[in-house]
């Protein structure tokens, strides 16, 4: 998907190293990836409204101390409410409850509306944290981190490889485009247009798999049995205690918030 | 006349200045002219500025200043460049970024149906320049199958069907065999395109051009 991306936004972090940003290279990726996915889980079990718009001003801070490009950092977010709009919009007319008003004849519940702003509440502030602890990482560091969280090595290599060959391919296809263009070709609705598309998909796949072949067979050469040993080393430091206290903080205030006597949502 | 002899120089760029960003400047003042029916040869370094040179010509890299006539015509935008990219066949160096349709017919069809002629039409062309160049025992070959050789004349094949009116070769003789390699001097020998021929083959070089050149230091110096 690199093609989607421009040259600036491939990298989630900004152009000149800010302090925070700093400091969170500092920390293992480990303890990153770890913060992430227990405050993801923590998220989505709240059920209160107040314990998730705090889930969100988290996020929200979090953010903002890092100082990711606001713009860019929004448009992805965007992306993903794109997903979830419509069963948002739609939640409100099937989940069932006491009518509050009618739109178009049909019913709106109260618990509807309640469910579809906790939902949309629920999946911004997990993927605003995700793209400010993982989304920020080298992609190659996470791979290490998720390889020593014990991440079944398949995987991980799989991660490994695409981060090495998705350029090696987006080259591929912008060579191929460019000579398409050569020829006269451009993007007009016709037949021809989708078939020549469909050809040129078809036919970076085709050479992926070639490709691979290839890198197989070299990797053979040099010995390759099956396993791959990834060189890298663990350093859970200071800085990730404290981080991790912290993370876990959070995630307590979050549960406190949750639990605490006061309005039923 | 003068049209006449404007249209006679098929294409002339004039003191191309072109960096790639965040490089030292690849071309400095280049100028190029081709005429009908002359084959101009260029040589060079790697990474001189000779397939840069080239992709100026169609537009698929834009000029940081110079002026770019081609067919008579200013050529500014894309939609100028979308002209002369119909008109100009671009061979380029590998011929697997162009052969990119299952089978050959159909990878010779894409130019011409580029070009709006329908169906009928481009399978009339396809057999057409397949026998031209004899090869139309490639007709229903799987492209990705081809030897390279035979890459390398179906994808000169498919810009041909085209018809343009330049023809240019980006080391039209990388990874080919001697025999190959006769065989492709013997085409280009026969068709009636100008040509701008980008080449480290000294001999194919002599052996086909009307015109060389040498790209040292981002212009283009005549060879005496």
């Amino acid at each position: 998907m690199g093609h989607i991306l421009s040259a600036d936004q491939r990298q989630l972090s900004g152009p000149e190293p800010e302090v925070v940003s700093s400091l969170l290279e500092t920390l293992d990726p480990r303890s990153r990836i770890m913060a992430a996915a227990v405050f993801s889980i923590a998220v989505v079990s709240l059920d209160k409204l107040t314990a998730l718009v705090a889930a969100l001003v988290v996020s929200l801070l979090a953010l903002s101390l890092i100082r990711l490009a606001w713009r860019n950092t929004l448009h992805r977010m965007a992306a993903m409410d794109g997903f979830i709009i419509f069963m948002l919009v739609l939640l409100p007319f099937t989940v069932p409850g006491e009518s509050i008003f009618q739109v178009f004849g049909f019913g709106v519940s109260l618990e509807g509306i309640l469910k579809a702003v906790m939902i949309g509440l629920k999946a911004n502030a997990v993927i605003l944290m995700l793209m400010v602890l993982v989304g920020t990482m080298e992609p190659v560091a996470l791979g290490h981190g998720f390889y020593r969280l014990k991440v079944p090595e398949t995987l991980v290599h799989l991660l490994m490889f695409t981060v090495r060959y998705i350029a090696v391919l987006h080259q591929e296809y912008g060579r191929m485009r460019a000579a398409m263009k050569a020829r006269g070709f451009r993007l007009t609705n016709r037949m021809h247009t989708y078939r020549s598309l469909g050809y040129l998909v078809g036919m970076m796949l085709v050479r992926s798999v070639d490709r691979s072949e290839h890198i197989f067979a070299a990797m053979r050469c040099r010995g390759f049995n099956g396993t791959i040993h990834l060189v890298d080393d663990p350093r859970f430091c200071r800085a990730d205690c404290v981080f991790a206290a912290l993370a876990l903080g959070v995630v307590l205030l979050l549960f406190v918030l949750e639990v605490a006597p006061g309005a039923a949502y | 006349m003068y049209w006449r002899s404007r249209l006679a120089r098929l294409i002339e760029l004039t003191d191309i200045r072109f960096s790639y960003p965040g490089h030292s400047p690849v071309l400095n003042g280049a100028a190029l002219t081709v005429s009908a029916g002359g084959r101009v040869c260029i040589s060079g370094y790697n990474g001189a500025g000779k397939s840069t040179m080239l992709k100026l010509i169609v537009g698929l890299l834009r000029p940081d200043s110079g002026r770019t006539l081609a067919f008579g015509k200013e050529r500014v935008r894309e939609e100028d460049f979308h002209e002369v990219r119909c008109q100009a066949g671009f061979v380029f160096q590998d011929p697997d970024d162009q052969l990119f349709c299952p089978t050959v017919a159909e990878d010779i069809a894409f130019g011409p149906l580029n070009l709006g002629k329908s169906k009928d039409e481009a399978r009339a062309i396809v057999n057409r320049v397949l026998d031209q160049l004899d090869l139309a025992y490639l007709r229903d070959r799987i492209t990705y199958k081809l030897l390279g050789g035979e890459k390398r004349l179906v994808s000169l094949t498919s810009v041909l069907a085209m018809d343009p009116q330049v023809l240019l070769l980006d080391e039209p003789t990388n990874a080919l065999d001697e025999r190959n390699e006769a065989r492709l001097r013997e085409i280009l020998k026969d068709l009636p395109q100008a040509m701008v021929i980008v080449s480290h083959d000294a001999d194919f070089r002599e052996n086909l051009g009307t015109r060389a050149l040498h790209m040292t230091g981002g212009v283009l110096q005549p060879i005496a």
